[in-house]
């Protein structure tokens, strides 16, 4: 059956509290998950207080300011800064959203929760262990199958066939909607989840694309598709305003299509 | 596959699994199918339901008695039964992890609800055809 608890090895004890440096100007509470799972200590929530005037609006900034100045032992991904690597991607005041576009101001709470993205293994604090999400993504062979012999110049694509993919080619593979969704959690081994079956959407209506009935063939499984309940938690995270649900739906009716 | 199997299994092996079963739309389609036709048969059913409360015993009878109201009830009763063992699946599908367990669920799921269904349906014909004394 499905657990409610945490096994006893991950039960998130109490930790360190780092308090702010004297003359902070402005000082907010950062609650943050700290686990390493090559030692023998159970995961705990560090408490920083942090003396918000002296960094930037983003919480990725609060991260990068208590890293140079506070607990260098802090470990988080992250890249671009920007929304468009998806690397600094984890849970923060209960909802999953990108670090580097999220400002710390808009998280409810006195104190400001930062755990990693749920139900992935974690590799270290806030950083999950995304290798099968990564290849769930790589299973449904994201990129053109063709048949016919390639044309001299490109695959040609008129504008309205290439407006479809609008909503659907800009997914970072950031795994907010992923590890946000009930169904991920308790099947994902089997369920390919939001950002894959976004994926999956993107190529089946590439006009370009030849497979898209080995496609359908391959997602047609009560587990790999038809886990998504329409939870729609996918569609309210996604950083970049996309709707996976939606995509999953499209699917859905495709897989339809081809019966009726 | 366990999961002391799976340890030297590669990522995408892992993603793959055992492949897509090729079914599931029949499931889709049933669900929403029986869940639209009960959407009309339920508001008959309750509105019936209430009329049958405020007469007596034999006026259920005699109610039943009457093609359209056996035929309409009996459908009700195997839409009903169709719909609650389709979702019923979805919900160990989705909680029940073991192979016997979930496999276990899924076959009582299924004797369940046709037993209701065939004992719903009989009563009605019983009434119907034969009287209720």
């Amino acid at each position: 059956m499905v657990q409610l608890a945490l096994p006893k090895n991950s039960r998130i004890g109490k930790g360190r509290h780092y308090p702010a440096p004297q003359g902070a100007s402005r000082v907010k509470t950062f609650r943050i998950y700290r686990y390493d799972p090559e030692g023998t200590e159970n995961p705990r929530w560090d408490t920083y207080d942090v003396d918000v005037g002296a960094c930037g609006p983003m919480l990725l900034d609060v991260l990068i300011h208590i890293k140079n100045t506070v607990d260098p032992t802090l470990t988080f991904r992250r890249s671009c800064r920007e929304g468009v690597c998806g690397s600094c991607a984890m849970n923060i005041g209960g909802r999953n959203t990108l670090a580097c576009t999220h400002g710390w101001e808009d998280a409810p709470g006195a104190e400001i929760q930062v755990s990693p993205l749920p139900s992935q293994p974690v590799v270290k604090d806030l950083v999950p262990d995304l290798t099968l999400f990564y290849a769930q993504y790589a299973s449904i062979e994201p990129w053109l199958h063709t048949e016919t012999p390639e044309p001299q110049t490109e695959w040609k694509q008129s504008i309205e066939d290439r407006s479809k993919l609008d909503g659907l080619y800009e997914c970072i593979l950031c795994a907010c909607c992923s590890t946000s969704c009930p169904s991920y959690w308790w099947n994902g081994e089997k369920y390919l989840g939001p950002a894959t079956l976004l994926h999956a959407y993107r190529w089946l209506i590439d006009s370009r694309d030849e497979a898209a009935g080995a496609r359908l063939d391959a997602l047609e499984d009560p587990f790999k598709l038809y886990r998504c309940h329409t939870i729609m938690n996918c569609a309210q995270v996604c950083p970049k305003g996309l709707n996976p649900a939606k995509a999953i739906a499209e699917i859905k009716k495709l897989m339809v299509e081809r019966v009726v | 596959m366990t999961a002391a199997s799976g340890r030297f299994r590669t990522p995408l092996s892992r993603a793959r699994g055992l492949g897509a079963a090729k079914h599931g739309v029949g499931h889709f389609i049933a669900e929403r199918v029986s869940g639209m036709v009960l959407i009309p048969l339920s508001i008959w059913a309750a509105f019936a339901g209430l009329k049958l409360a405020a007469g007596g015993y034999a006026m259920a009878v005699e109610w039943l008695a009457q093609p359209l109201n056996a035929v309409l009830l009996s459908l009700f009763i195997v839409a009903g039964f169709t719909h609650l063992r389709l979702a019923i699946q979805v919900v160990v599908e989705d909680y029940v992890y073991g192979f016997v367990s979930k496999s276990s669920l899924l076959i009582l799921n299924y004797l369940v609800c046709v037993l209701g269904a065939a004992l719903g349906v009989f009563a009605i014909l019983k009434v119907a055809l034969l009287g209720a004394f």
